[in-house]
């Protein structure tokens, strides 16, 4: 069933359900008393669930046994970006308005923001390189080792999120929970690849492939 | 066209506010037909808030700046006893009960007593204060408070000499306030004994002409416009004099980020953000935050000598 092209436009169609909730909102004039500050919020929280979602796709693949989900996880990737870039345009378009100068300092200082923006920076090339083409010209491998990147993009977001609540971390701690636990379990899985094997061997070389067996 | 424009007429005028205040008892209504035996047995338990407050009187603590709207300030709150995002207060406080409520003024004085919201209200004659009210998160409202100068209700106890800070506590029941998080309960705060006795330290007890809201600190809070809001601490039920510096909420939980005194100083950054400028709610551009909020005239000589850079 995942292998149907429609379950691929019910991802994209369902990946836009926030940003289009956004708009009616602000269409109703529903944006709270502070609509920056909202937007700000919003589109943070959804950076970082498609981020964690992102991150899942390869752990669920293994233990639900639907290696099909792999079809979806460039999507959720981008749509990550997507929610990413909303959000840095908030804060430097609607909080900042284009001050570079205050921008920079906020960068600087700021330890909460220079960490979003590690993390925003950490996304820039994997969407660029998100398509075949790239990987094609990049080599599995390569490509592969690039996108981990998203490892620490997913890290820097926890972290961004942790660095900016006054007192209540109980969002952020369970987004780092959730993305320690999805890290670990791909630590586990290299860990347990470089233990010494007398006889079972990995194929040589990497098929159709980058995108299927990454751990 | 995102940004919600604040009307420009003044509050009393406003239709959609009675609409708003209808949406709400009529959303009350649901839990309230389930309630409705318990509150038939004990009227006077029911919340005051909403009702309008008598005979208040114009003040000259007053700031000639656009108001921010009923519904502005009664649905962005931070209080959090019930709940750490700023529209949950509205929506976890409605049924909390502020009636009957009493505030205990004790400690270093000579006729320490308790006093009843009722004998709260006749103390003194209401004012009407319009001020600057700024959020240490960078976000500024104005608002028209009811209430008059804490020093009144001090004098009555008739502090001693061994009275140099006022320590406030925050009425806290779980069973009331399950979704409070964050911090540690019961809310506490603390002035100086020559702050609280500023006549713009404010015991306030109503806003727009009627009795706070729950959410806003029903029924009885302070309001100290030259310091970051959380220094206005909310639904008072103790009140003492003490000797020494008490203890404050959000500097026990990080003193390094929220100091003692917390007076709105645009030089003094928080740690993780620039306290230079602040977004007016309703307003697209940031302003430029005033030192002491623009109540320096008033109250720069309580700091006289000072370092407030060391003294945040």
């Amino acid at each position: 069933m995942l292998k149907q092209r429609w379950t691929k436009v019910l991802v994209f169609v369902a990946s836009l359900v926030p940003i289009f909730w956004l708009c009616w909102r602000a269409w109703n004039q529903n944006l709270t008393a502070n609509p920056i500050e909202f937007i700000t919020r919003y589109t943070g929280d959804w950076t970082i669930r498609f981020l964690v979602l992102t991150l899942a796709v390869t752990p669920l693949r293994k233990l639900l046994g639907l290696p099909d989900l792999i079809r979806f996880r460039r999507m959720i990737g981008l749509y990550a970006f997507f929610y990413g870039t909303l959000h840095f345009i908030t804060f430097i378009w609607l909080d900042k308005f284009f001050d570079v100068a205050d921008m920079l300092k906020d960068v600087a200082k700021r330890p909460f923001i220079t960490a979003g923006f590690t993390a925003f920076l950490l996304m820039l090339p994997l969407a660029v390189t998100s398509t075949a083409g790239w990987i094609r010209r990049m080599g599995g491998k390569r490509w592969q080792l690039l996108h981990r990147l998203v490892y620490f993009s997913g890290i820097a977001g926890v972290v961004h999120y942790y660095w900016l609540v006054k007192s209540d971390i109980r969002l952020p701690a369970m987004y780092g929970a959730l993305v320690g636990v999805l890290l670990v379990y791909r630590a586990a899985i290299w860990a347990m690849k470089r233990k010494p094997r007398v006889v079972a061997q990995r194929p040589a070389t990497i098929s159709t492939g980058a995108l299927r067996d990454n751990p | 066209m995102l940004i919600k424009k604040p009307a420009d007429i003044r509050y009393s005028e406003i239709t959609p506010k009675s609409i708003y205040m209808n949406r709400r008892n009529f959303m009350a209504g649901v839990p309230a037909a389930f309630l409705g035996a318990r509150e038939l047995l004990s009227p006077s338990a029911r919340a005051l808030a909403g009702t309008k407050l008598p005979n208040v009187q114009k003040s000259k603590y007053t700031v000639d700046e656009k108001q921010n709207s009923y519904q502005d300030v009664s649905t962005y709150n931070n209080y959090y006893e019930f709940g750490t995002d700023k529209s949950e207060p509205a929506q976890y406080a409605k049924n909390f009960k502020t009636a009957p409520w009493t505030v205990s003024v004790e400690g270093a004085c000579n006729k320490p007593r308790k006093f009843t919201m009722e004998e709260i209200l006749a103390l003194a004659p209401l004012e009407e204060r319009v001020y600057r009210h700024r959020c240490v998160e960078a976000w500024s409202i104005v608002v028209p408070w009811v209430g008059y100068s804490l020093s009144t209700l001090l004098n009555k106890v008739e502090p001693t000499s061994k009275a140099s800070y006022v320590a406030f506590e925050t009425y806290y029941d779980r069973k009331q306030m399950p979704h409070a998080a964050g911090l540690q309960f019961p809310y506490v705060e603390g002035l100086r004994m020559d702050e609280a006795m500023h006549p713009l330290a404010l015991l306030c007890m109503g806003m727009f002409g009627e009795a706070l809201p729950p959410q806003d600190g029903a029924p009885v809070r302070m309001i100290l416009p030259w310091k970051y809001g959380f220094k206005s601490i909310k639904s008072i039920v103790k009140i003492r004099l003490v000797s020494s510096q008490p203890p404050a909420s959000w500097n026990v939980t990080n003193p390094p980020e929220y100091g003692f005194y917390s007076n709105v100083n645009p030089h003094v950054d928080h740690p993780r953000w620039s306290q230079a400028s602040e977004r007016r709610l309703g307003e697209f551009r940031k302003r430029a935050t005033l030192m002491f909020n623009g109540y320096g005239d008033q109250v720069a000589s309580l700091y006289s000598g000072m370092d407030l850079k060391k003294n945040y």
